[in-house]
């Protein structure tokens, strides 16, 4: 029997694998919703009704969490017992450290110039790549669910500071 | 499978008999309403054959209102019992509005929502809106011969709570059945989608006369996915009317007029805009009330130097939606226009040049919303078969509480797809604190100055602990209309102290039910029947649904459970045969509860029969 405690991936019968094919996502989802959605048992019983909308919320939430790769990746560890973004999680290699110092320099001097703001732009998005097949790797053929969890704490920085670039690109 | 049928003689497994339901457009400028006949959506008409009823009511101190163009006619004669564009004024506090004086009318600052002072005495903007509703429901009514099972109405996707729930009340004041609020640009694009048989995404750019809506949807297969939306829910065509005007005072050097002065400039004003749509220049000539006539012409290339701005702040949303969805311009396959003012030659090039494409104009943007929200309540009434299309909406403004030093704290994001339901914990500050406020906002900003406030209430009975100790959950729910509940709750101690907030900025239910019974009044129905007929109304549905869910359901209940629930049917029956309403109530309550488990199994079998139906081979893999 399907339960509001079930894990967001069983929901949509995909494996516990980080490594999700978005278009399988997506279709499931929109199956689901085709099923459960409360428009489609707008002349059902109230309390059908009502469970229609929480089942609803649940499959939305659970969606939101599984689009997100940085999400999927928290939500997977978390799974495992593992928080990855804790507040008390703060320890980071001394070398990711120092190359954030110098993204953070890179972007104070970019501001107002297009160029160098694609250049760091353009940087950032091959760091996010690589941590993403990194943490791909961790997650679903590794195991190494710590290390994962450090590589997660590093892709939400960069996802952070895309955002600031991105920022900077409406301030031109 | 094998089907348990029962029937009994007056409710056998219902014959799909078709229920009347209509989609309303609640406009700026003028309201409509459509309904889906024999397969296909078209809009009501009046004796007169007009579709559009103007969002006009005049009030008078001895007779019932009167709604329409009749009102419209006079509004320069009786401005301040005249009262247009009242959905500008919907959920708004007095001091909210910014244009108080360039309105004709007595503004009331009473608490909550303004009212406006008029011969029949001070009148709620729901009221004047329930009006309209009114008159839309008695042409609905009359065309299609029977009363309305229910009704959808349109708002603005970036209306927010207050003004929604305001709209939802005036609905309930007209004696209407509300079986959604639905985004005016989702409307749109049902219509659209549907006329058009469109996949892949799509940007609806509504510019209707008092708001701004941009939303970017996802159409595939009969889903309709609000990917983001965004807006100006003070923007609108009325703001290019109000250019014109203000341009009139400067040429000509006049200055304070007199109501039906500015009642008679903003409507000549209107005149020339839209004269303007079709033609390089318009004249724009009247005589005021103290015989004074000022003839001018006005130049399109002078009006959209004069309105350059409004139309850049409309872009504004557009980019911001795109950014939200995460999308680029390449992304987009089509651009709809709706709303009469993106007639505007100005509003369409500046669109066309945003996007990089010649907008889809194809359907009247002035039916188009009215249209799909007709489908949509031809849906919900449960006219159609399931399977034929689906909206996933989103929440258009984040959701959030109020915490120490005035931050906001985030709790739903705004493009939330609803419904949605998030919960956040919160503590104590002071050692034996026994209550705590909350103060709900809605809005963008860090600041809860800076946003909206919906609503505030208390939790008392926590008990006394040290400061940081309790842990009190706050859980948003936004439902599919894009209302939200608030309910809070003491967690450490396994003491409950729960409260339900539904924002109620404006109206109180006291009010509300004042309003109920003077609006009665004038259609001479008295109370109590009507509550009865609401409850056999209810009543009837329900044992329609419960009799089609076990028709289609009934091997999932064992012997005994079938026949409790056909004992709740047959109380409930013979309950509706009598006229007492509480016992109807009654009997109605032990039926919904007596169905809990029965819909708890069929919600499993939908979502099984969903994803192994159309997956098993990649679920089993």
């Amino acid at each position: 029997m399907i339960d509001f405690s079930q894990n967001h991936l069983d929901l949509f019968g995909l494996p516990a694998r980080f490594d999700v094919d978005v278009a399988t996502l997506e279709e499931r989802y929109r199956t689901l919703q085709s099923a459960i959605h409360p428009d489609r048992h707008a002349t059902a019983p109230e309390t059908q009704r009502r469970l229609a909308a929480q089942w609803a919320g649940q499959v939305n939430e659970a969606y939101r969490v599984l689009k997100s790769p940085l999400e999927r990746g928290r939500y997977l560890l978390s799974l495992q017992g593992v928080d990855a973004l804790a507040p008390t999680q703060t320890s980071m290699p001394a070398e990711f450290l120092m190359q954030q110092m110098e993204w953070r320099e890179e972007l104070a001097e970019a501001r107002g110039d297009y160029a160098a703001l694609s250049r760091l732009e353009q940087a950032l998005q091959r760091e996010h790549h690589g941590l993403l097949n990194a943490l791909s790797c961790q997650l679903d053929e590794l195991g190494h669910y710590e290390v994962a969890a450090e590589t997660l704490r590093k892709l939400k920085f960069i996802a952070r500071l895309e955002e600031e670039v991105s920022e900077a690109f409406e301030a031109l | 499978m094998a089907l348990l049928q029962i029937s009994e003689p007056g409710r056998s497994a219902a014959p799909h008999q078709h229920r009347l339901a209509v989609g309303i457009d609640l406009g700026t400028t003028h309201s409509l309403a459509a309904t889906v006949k024999s397969g296909s959506a078209e809009v009501i008409r009046d004796e007169a054959g007009a579709a559009l009823l103007p969002s006009a009511v005049r009030y008078f101190s001895d007779q019932p209102p009167v709604v329409g163009h009749e009102a419209l006619a006079v509004q320069t004669t009786d401005p301040v019992n005249t009262i247009v564009s009242v959905k500008r004024l919907m959920g708004r506090a007095f001091q909210d509005i910014a244009e108080a004086a360039q309105l004709p009318y007595r503004l009331v600052d009473t608490p909550g929502m303004v009212k406006l002072d008029t011969a029949a005495g001070a009148r709620s903007p729901v009221e004047v809106s329930a009006d309209i509703l009114r008159t839309l429901r008695a042409r609905s009514e009359g065309a299609l011969g029977g009363e309305l099972t229910g009704a959808v109405i349109t708002v603005p996707a970036y209306f927010d709570d207050a003004q929604r729930q305001a709209t939802k009340d005036a609905a309930k004041l007209a004696g209407l059945n509300v079986l959604r609020l639905l985004n005016e640009p989702t409307a749109a694009a049902i219509a659209y989608g549907l006329d058009q048989g469109a996949e892949g995404i799509y940007a609806v750019y509504d510019l209707g006369g008092g708001t701004f809506d941009l939303s970017v949807l996802k159409l595939s297969r009969g889903v309709f996915e609000v990917l983001a939306t965004s807006g100006n829910a003070r923007l609108g065509g009325d703001d290019f009317d109000q250019r014109i005007y203000g341009w009139v005072l400067a040429q000509t050097g006049l200055a304070e007029l007199s109501p039906q002065d500015m009642r008679l400039l903003l409507a000549a004003a209107r005149r020339a805009k839209e004269a303007l749509s079709d033609a390089p220049e318009a004249p724009l000539a009247l005589t005021l009330g103290n015989g004074q006539s000022l003839a001018m012409t006005l130049a399109r290339a002078i009006f959209e130097d004069l309105t350059h701005d409004l139309v850049q702040q409309t872009l504004l949303p557009c980019r911001k939606a795109l950014k939200d969805a995460g999308l680029s311009m390449q992304d987009i396959k089509g651009v709809v226009l709706v709303g009469g003012a993106t007639r505007m030659p100005c509003i369409r090039q500046a669109v066309a040049e945003f996007f990089g494409q010649v907008p889809l104009t194809n359907l009247d943007p002035d039916q188009v919303v009215a249209l799909g929200a007709a489908i949509q309540a031809d849906i919900l009434a449960g006219n159609r078969q399931t399977g034929d299309l689906l909206l996933l909406d989103v929440t258009p403004l984040s959701l959030g509480i109020e915490t120490m030093g005035g931050l906001t704290e985030r709790i739903i994001p705004r493009n939330a797809t609803l419904p949605v339901t998030r919960a956040q914990d919160f503590t104590t500050f002071k050692d034996g604190q026994t209550a705590m406020s909350f103060h709900v906002v809605q809005g963008e900003r860090e600041l809860v100055a800076d946003c909206r406030s919906l609503a505030r209430f208390e939790l008392r009975g926590i008990p006394p602990m040290v400061a940081g100790a309790a842990r009190i959950r706050v859980t948003f729910q936004v439902d599919a209309d894009g209302l939200l509940s608030v309910s809070a709750r003491e967690q450490t101690s396994g003491m409950e102290a729960a409260v339900a907030v539904k924002p109620s900025y404006g109206l109180s239910d006291g009010e509300i039910a004042r309003m109920l019974s003077e609006s009665y009044q004038y259609a001479q129905e008295d109370l109590q029947a009507r509550s009865l007929h609401e409850q056999l109304t209810e009543a009837g549905r329900m044992l329609e649904a419960v009799a089609a869910a076990l028709a289609g359901d009934g091997d999932l209940l064992s012997a005994e459970e079938h026949q409790a629930i056909d004992g709740l049917m047959a109380a409930l029956t013979e309950a509706t045969l009598g006229t007492d309403a509480a016992r109807v109530k009654a009997c109605l309550d032990k039926l919904n509860e007596g169905t809990q488990v029965f819909a708890g199994r069929r919600m499993d079998r939908s979502i099984r029969q969903a994803l192994t139906g159309r997956a098993i081979g990649a679920i089993a893999a």
